[in-house]
């Protein structure tokens, strides 16, 4: 017996009916910042370069903003019920970039090759599977060694992108030539990349879905200054601003301005959650009640107020509210410094001294650090602000020496593809700024998220994980912030531009401008 | 004159390696490398994937071991290979090279020219208004944070005014060719520009208005005076040409930071030079890209010091080089 899961390629078409036609025709520019170190996204996963690849590259399947699989590459997809095997039916006219034909060989090669090599989470994610085969061209069958929950979840085109075979089986991947110039299956292909100044990628006539992409081009300009990203919207240049592409103190005046939209979706894929971490071995951090009394010391909704002009959430947990198996029905930590103050005095805190680093992202991380200092202060707890750059930044969280350090990490739609590292014991190891680096140890909490990642059904799963919550916001291991919201700032007449949990990094095959 | 410029070639090739091997403990000093900010710009990676990055990037290597083939590559005109960029730093500084030589020589030739002349006409008319008006003017310019100048100038120019672009270096889309391009290319060039000649601007107004007036006090310009020459001709022959001395000695000296000098503006304007390729590589920790910039700049200054002492030989034939 087959599962068929394809019924909501089905509702997507109906909603798009109502809107207005999609015209064909002109060009979306863009903000990139930082400029991507590279554009090929097998190789290379940071934010720029997820944004731009999205275009260029695909993966097997995207994601609506309720994280529910839509059809990519893969017009549709079954599951066996014991959770074992995937089966994939590819689409049959996709073309790569370069003429040839795309088939299930470029996936068993991507996925069992060369991601697995280059890619650091999807590698994590790969060790459930057995084997990777293609029984013919437009077929590819994943067998599991044992169920995995997320599995459906890995293959949009930040995680899985497929890679051509044609052009990387047999080279040295890092230093193949082709890397310059990105061969996709994606809605646009590359075109220019003037270092310093933009990326230019132009419309794919031979695009398998009829009518896409509508755009017949995108600039992606590089600007290195957040004033002057601001500057370029306000004065034309560019029309979309990708979420914390402007500082947030911007956010207001640029959001006033005629014919512009903004929209905080885009992002539930990633789920962007904000903490600090705190250091679990040593100095008063290592003691529960001190963290719990950061958590109850901090007016986070404060911060998300004045600091990120009330886009996001105030988290409550380790796990997003737009994440799947999310519960709230968790020990919640309300603005209280009395509590806080009690908690202090009962542990004998001291008033040592601890370091704070906060993000070497932009001034509203700065600002947030000086609010919890102050925040803190007020409790009795004395907080050093620690200034670093990135580089510097990195590499004191992967040597843990630091006291509390803000941080914000992606979920990626599923406990145990971005939650369960931050937790787990076996995580814990020097030199990594993503893993358990507050050096927590719960044997429960380890066994737990190792059942939950392999329970059959969702019903145990939600079960697992709402008793790992419940756990984890009683030891407070890291001080939960906020769940971010990063605003995609839009000329109104640019349509469609937002429709997939992933957001901007999904691509603009949708996207088209109003005339 | 020629063992002289041979000389000093020879000394610089020396005072150049001395950099480079200073700049190379220097950066690798700096908390971080390349592989720990790309990995952390990834969002996720696992002790294998920075190993791969740390063995690809050569960083695995002993720090002298990595200094030598550092060094040996630069023997060989080779500045290296940048990871990060995917690039080799030679075509990196190359591509960047002229968009950065055509901002600060035009911000070198506008502060000079302009620096000049007000410092000239200040000095004829010491003392009264327009005197005072432009001094307190260069007295602004000089006291005003370049970042600052930079940002008011985009917010009136550009944001209100719409006069010109804000930056970058050129429409980009716009596909302009031939004259049309270098008009354009001179529109996004005004604001970034005139806001880096500032500050020079002004120094070299107060150095040529102190130097006429010092000059014109001189024994010889009084000679001058008293043979009855006309005003303008001492203004011109005895007092300019020996007033301005110092003022080419100071323009050396910041000729020589056309290449590398220009990181805050370029920043500011998006503009594609090396000055930017330097702060991002530097945030980077892109250790090839650094140093070759570094070699670059520190290149350019030796050469136009040489330079500079040539032409003190043609303002004032009685200096002699040695």
């Amino acid at each position: 017996m087959l599962k068929r899961l394809t019924t909501l390629a089905a509702a997507l078409l109906v909603s798009t009916a109502l809107h207005a036609e999609p015209v064909s025709g002109g060009r979306a520019n863009v903000v990139i910042q930082p400029e991507p170190p590279s554009l090929m996204v097998g190789l290379v996963q940071n934010g720029p370069t997820q944004m731009v690849a999205g275009n260029i590259y695909e993966g097997l399947l995207r994601y609506d903003n309720d994280l529910n699989p839509m059809p990519q590459l893969a017009k549709e997809w079954e599951v066996s019920e014991d959770g074992l095997t995937y089966t994939f039916k590819l689409h049959e006219n996709v073309k790569w970039h370069d003429g040839e034909p795309f088939t299930s060989a470029d996936v068993v090669f991507s996925a069992d090759q060369f991601l697995r090599e280059t890619h650091a989470r999807l590698r994590t994610s790969l060790e459930h599977v057995e084997s990777i085969t293609a029984p013919d061209d437009y077929t590819v069958v994943f067998k599991l060694k044992q169920p995995f929950g997320p599995f459906l979840g890995i293959f949009e085109v930040g995680t899985m992108p497929m890679i051509p075979k044609h052009i990387y089986e047999g080279t040295d991947y890092k230093t193949n030539e082709a890397n310059n110039t990105p061969i996709g299956t994606g809605p646009f292909k590359f075109e220019e990349w003037v270092k310093g100044s933009h990326i230019l990628l132009t419309k794919n006539e031979d695009y398998y879905e009829e009518g896409k992409p509508y755009l017949d081009e995108i600039y992606w300009h590089v600007i290195p200054d957040a004033a002057s990203r601001a500057v370029a919207y306000e004065t034309g240049v560019v029309d979309i601003l990708p979420g914390g592409s402007i500082e947030n103190f911007d956010v207001p005046r640029i959001t006033e301005m005629d014919n512009t939209c903004v929209t905080d979706a885009g992002w539930e894929y990633f789920g962007p959650l904000s903490w600090m971490w705190l250091n679990n071995r040593e100095g008063p951090t290592a003691d529960k009640r001190f963290r719990q009394a950061v958590m109850y010391a901090m007016d986070r909704e404060f911060a998300k107020s004045a600091l990120w002009n009330d886009l996001g959430k105030v988290s409550t947990g380790p796990v997003s509210s737009s994440t799947r198996f999310y519960t709230d029905d968790v020990n919640t930590y309300e603005y209280n410094p009395d509590k806080a103050k009690e908690l202090l005095e009962e542990m004998g805190y001291d008033g040592e001294t601890v370091r704070l680093l906060p993000l070497p992202y932009g001034e509203t991380w700065q600002r947030w650090a000086e609010a919890v200092k102050q925040n803190l202060g007020e409790v009795g707890i004395n907080v050093e602000i620690v200034s670093t750059d990135v580089a510097g930044w990195n590499q004191k969280l992967a040597e843990w020496d630091y006291d509390m350090a803000f941080t914000y990490l992606y979920q990626y739609g599923d406990p145990a593809l971005g939650v369960a590292r931050t937790y787990i014991s076996s995580n814990i190891a020097k030199g990594s700024q993503w893993n358990n680096v507050e050096g927590y140890e719960n044997e429960k909490v380890d066994e737990l998220f190792a059942k939950a990642a392999v329970a059959v059904t969702a019903e145990e799963r939600q079960e697992i994980y709402t008793e790992l919550q419940k756990i984890l916001t009683d030891d407070v291991p890291v001080a939960w912030l906020l769940e971010l919201g990063f605003p995609t700032i839009y000329r109104c007449n640019v349509k469609d531009l937002v429709t997939t949990a992933i957001g901007v990094n999904d691509g603009f095959k949708d996207a088209y401008i109003e005339k | 004159m020629l063992r002289f410029i041979l000389m000093r070639l020879g000394k610089a090739v020396i005072i150049l390696i001395a950099i480079l091997i200073l700049n190379f403990f220097l950066i690798h000093a700096a908390p971080g490398d390349p592989a720990a900010v790309m990995a952390g710009e990834a969002g996720a990676a696992d002790e294998k994937f920075i190993a791969d990055l740390r063995e690809q990037f050569g960083l695995d290597k002993p720090l002298l071991t990595q200094l030598g083939i550092y060094l040996g590559g630069v023997l060989q005109l080779d500045l290296g290979f940048s990871y990060r960029q995917q690039m080799p730093v030679a075509d990196l500084i190359f591509d960047r090279l002229p968009a950065t030589l055509i901002l600060t020589l035009t911000a070198f030739v506008i502060a000079l020219t302009l620096g000049t002349i007000a410092g000239v006409l200040a000095s004829a008319r010491v003392g009264k208004w327009s005197d005072t008006f432009i001094s307190t003017l260069a007295l602004l310019f000089y006291a005003t944070p370049l970042y600052w100048a930079a940002l008011m100038a985009v917010l009136v120019f550009s944001v209100y005014l719409n006069w010109l672009p804000g930056f970058g270096y050129e429409t980009v889309g716009a596909d302009h060719e031939g004259f049309a391009r270098l008009l354009d290319i001179a529109k996004h060039l005004i604001l970034p520009a005139t806001t880096l000649g500032l500050f020079f601007m002004a120094v070299y107004m107060r150095m040529t208005r102190a130097s006429m007036l010092e000059v014109s006090q001189l024994d010889f310009v009084k000679t001058a005076r008293a043979k009855g020459l006309k005003p303008g001709i001492i203004q011109r022959r005895h007092i300019f040409r020996n007033a301005m001395l110092p003022v080419v000695t100071l323009a050396g000296l910041q000729a020589g930071q056309l290449v590398g000098g220009a990181v805050l503006t370029e920043t500011v304007f998006a503009w594609p030079g090396i000055g930017r390729l330097m702060f991002e590589a530097l945030a980077q920790r892109d250790y090839n890209v650094l140093l070759g910039v570094f070699f670059v700049s520190a290149a350019m200054v030796l050469l136009f010091n040489l330079i500079t002492d040539i032409l003190y030989r043609f303002v004032d034939p009685r200096i002699r080089v040695g």
